[in-house]
């Protein structure tokens, strides 16, 4: 990444129909926008689903992806919510060498990450954590001398906070309570 | 009473006063050409290749503004689509395309005739739809309407299965309205942007007015004219906006660009301001980016979000419809002279004519595309193909009313001259159509030609005949040493004794003096004609701002060297 190109957290309400997804990939795929990360499933409303994208570019890249987004029929909404209070989440499970040796060290490392270990075998131990993604990656980093044997994550999901002055908005900012 | 899936579609392209239909039939579309032939009042025209299908109903929608039907068979019959459905994406023009698909139960198992046409076409097509229900049918045709026709219109797709044209039945139910959650087409633009923009203009002292197709989508050219003579604004045209603005007017300074007037792009070099009016930066009107209007801050008017701030920085975008925008902003314009401004253009105009033709006895396309305004009086539709007789006609030919020019612009299709000048003769059979050939484009789509006998479709057709990819060659010749590799054509068809053979008068043209007398003929004679005008082969298009270069690298005319 260049100097002014930056990781923005762009969320989508799609219309929960067969080939969304090929559509919105085919589009990132045409004009060149990399995807750092993809997360999708049910919203709260029947009928459509939630995205949370995590794409690399400089501003007026990025402008690009969210118009262009929006511009798919079956798109709903967008909102570039980069820079806006939110909660960012990602659940990874790392699978890590775990030879007599090596497996209290795990434990100690999993414990300071309050992540979990979730599978136990008589070689290797399955781990479980969820945070932002910089956690992920320390975790990680830190796993990755023992061997780690396999890593799946699945994208981050990201969602505004709630207003300290105590209304409720949704990701475009509009206010659902008031 | 229960329908077919089929009679659904005939009654709804009914509800959506279709009035015509281009198409060829196979297998899986079979159901539907039943059941048309009991809809008398949809006229169904028969062409000889799909593609023509396609660029007909282009032709069509873009001559009348309004949506163009086409449709075609699984397989290869929907993939022949692909071209024009390509190019009516890259123009914005609207069109509905109904391909038959293999059975249900067929789908995805390599069935015969088989093609994942919404697949295919899913990047060229503003939406397609794979209909799986019959329920769905009457729904997604009139969704497919409207998404094709509102906002920044473009083609839609609707692939129908054949066991849902033939068996499934249902009730014909045609929806009051179509809600689509996040499809709200911009309409006004807020009032503090219009305001701002009133500034820029009132305030400009070299403002530029660029109209493009967005103009004649929108039905704006009377409100454009309005702002262009209250404060005095020169105008250009982009190639697809050309005819939203009188070619005779004072103010009009013509096309832009590449192959624009050198004036005209001189002129926009020199501008502190440019109005961009429904048009889109495209990189033949800019070459290259960081050159283009050095000098000037920008309105865009688009109705598209993406394209504002895609290829030019706007000062003030202003999102909206065109007609509309110019509603709220042109009465807040003061009337303005812009005397020095004007007399700078006019002094450009003296000095880089662009459009002299040169004192020649050889046969020059230039000279027969004047020749051929002359006697329409720049009231026919020029419809042409692409490469060097499309930049000619854009330069020599004048057009006096709204939707009269015809091209491939943003796609630069080459074969587009035939089909798209019937579907523009079928929408306005009240106007002449001339479409202009190159003997390249011709040959790919004349077998339409026979379409145009069978349903006396009035077209004369000119071919500007050079003997070769003029335009390819043209870059060959400026661009690649002169190496005319595989741009040449040695046997071309004799076309006017082609002409007959599909039972069409052909004129055979190779002298100045023969010209006007044979485009008179051809007017005259009640039917199709094709013209073979035999020009001149290594004529090149001047000016020209060679790709990714600015203005100032501008090739204004043949170098001595180049004539020799
Ligand atoms: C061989 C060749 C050479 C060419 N050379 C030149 C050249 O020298 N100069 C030149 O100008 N072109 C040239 N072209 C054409 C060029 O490639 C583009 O097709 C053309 O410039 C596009 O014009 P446009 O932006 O006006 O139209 P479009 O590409 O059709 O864009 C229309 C714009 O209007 C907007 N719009 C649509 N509806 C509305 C509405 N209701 N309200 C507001 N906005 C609306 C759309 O969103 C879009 O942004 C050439 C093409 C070929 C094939
Ligand atoms: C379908 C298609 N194939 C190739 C091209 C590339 N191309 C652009 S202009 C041109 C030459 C066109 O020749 P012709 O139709 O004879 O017109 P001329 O330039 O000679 O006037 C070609 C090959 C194209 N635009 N479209």
């Amino acid at each position: 990444m260049s100097d002014k190109e930056q990781k923005h957290t762009i969320v989508a309400l799609v219309a929960d129909k067969p080939g969304v997804l090929t559509r919105i990939a085919s589009m990132f795929r045409r004009r060149g926008y990399n995807i750092a990360s993809l997360a999708v499933g049910q919203s709260e409303q029947p009928g459509f689903s939630r995205m949370t994208f995590v794409v690399e570019g400089d501003e007026d890249t990025v402008n690009q992806v969210t118009k262009q987004l929006d511009k798919l029929i079956d798109v709903i909404r967008v909102s570039d919510i980069t820079g806006r209070e939110t909660v960012a989440r990602e659940l990874a499970l790392i699978k890590v060498l775990a030879t007599p040796a090596t497996r209290g060290e795990i434990i100690q490392i999993v414990n300071l990450f309050r992540a979990s270990i979730v599978d136990v075998g008589t070689q290797s131990m399955v781990v479980e954590i969820t945070g932002e993604e910089d956690k992920i990656n320390a975790l990680y980093n830190l796993l990755e001398p023992c061997g780690v044997i396999e890593m799946l994550r699945t994208g981050v999901v990201a969602m505004v906070r709630g207003q300290a002055n105590g209304q409720v908005t949704d990701d475009v900012g509009m206010a659902v309570i008031q | 009473m229960e329908l077919s899936g089929a009679e659904i579609v005939c009654e709804s392209l009914l509800k959506e006063g279709v009035e015509v239909i281009f198409g060829l039939p196979g297998g899986a579309v079979l159901p539907l050409y039943g059941a048309l032939s009991k809809y008398p009042k949809l006229r169904h025209i028969l062409v000889r290749h799909e593609q023509a299908a396609v660029m007909a109903a282009d032709g069509y929608a873009r001559a009348t503004g309004r949506v163009g039907v086409c449709s075609a068979t699984s397989g290869p019959g929907a993939t022949n689509l692909v071209t024009g459905i390509a190019s009516a994406q890259m123009d914005s023009i609207p069109i509905v395309a109904i391909t038959g698909q293999v059975p249900r139960a067929a789908i995805g198992k390599d069935s015969f005739q088989e093609t994942d046409v919404t697949g295919i076409t899913l990047p060229i097509t503003k939406h397609n739809y794979l209909v799986m229900d019959v329920s769905e049918v009457a729904p997604v045709i009139k969704e497919a309407f409207y998404v094709a026709r509102t906002g920044r219109p473009g083609p839609v797709l609707v692939d129908i299965p054949k066991d849902i044209l033939l068996d499934e039945r249902t009730e014909f139910i045609w929806p009051e309205n179509v809600s689509l959650a996040g499809y709200n087409p911009p309409r006004e633009a807020p009032a503090e942007q219009v305001a701002q923009a009133v500034k820029l203009i009132n305030e400009a002292e070299r403002p530029i007015i660029l109209a493009g197709h967005g103009t004649l989508i929108s039905h704006a050219y009377d409100e454009v004219r309005e702002l262009a003579e209250k404060a005095q604004i020169p105008v250009v045209t982009t190639l697809l906006g050309i005819s939203s603005f009188p070619t005779d007017h004072y103010l009009n300074l013509g096309m832009p660009g590449m192959h624009g007037m050198a004036y005209a792009s001189l002129a926009i070099d020199k501008a502190d301001l440019l109005i961009a009016l429904g048009m889109r930066f495209d990189d033949r009107v800019t070459g290259r980016l960081r050159d283009f209007a050095p000098n000037a801050k920008v309105i865009h008017i688009d109705i598209d979000p993406s394209e504002l701030n895609k290829n030019v920085k706007a000062t003030v975008p202003l999102l909206g419809d065109l007609k509309m925008v110019l509603g709220q902003l042109v009465p807040q314009v003061e009337a303005n002279v812009h005397m020095d401004w004007l007399h700078y253009i006019d002094a450009l105009r003296v000095d880089h004519p662009s459009t002299v033709i040169r004192e020649t006895d050889e046969l020059l396309p230039q000279f027969v595309l004047r020749e051929l305004t002359k006697a329409t009086q720049g009231e026919a539709i020029i419809v042409t193909g692409v490469g060097q007789h499309q930049m000619w006609a854009a330069q020599y030919c004048a057009f006096l009313e709204p939707n009269t020019l015809i091209t491939s612009g943003g796609l630069g299709s080459m074969g587009f001259e035939v089909p798209a000048a019937l579907g523009a003769k079928v929408g306005r059979p009240d106007k002449t159509v001339w479409s202009i050939a190159g003997d390249g484009g011709f040959q790919m789509t004349m077998c339409d030609l026979a379409t145009a006998v069978e349903n006396n479709i009035n077209v004369k057709f000119a071919i500007m005949n050079n003997g070769v990819l003029g335009m390819v060659h043209q870059w060959q010749d400026l661009f690649y040493e002169k190496d005319y590799f595989s741009t040449v054509y040695t046997r071309n068809p004799d076309f006017v004794k082609l002409a007959e053979a599909y039972g069409i008068a052909g004129i055979r043209v190779k002298e100045k003096g023969e010209v006007a007398e044979a485009i008179q003929q051809a007017m005259e004679i009640p039917g199709p004609v094709v013209i073979d005008f035999v020009v001149k082969a290594d004529e090149n298009v001047f000016p020209m701002i060679p790709a990714g270069e600015s203005v100032h690298e501008m090739l204004e005319e043949p170098t001595p060297e180049r004539t020799a």
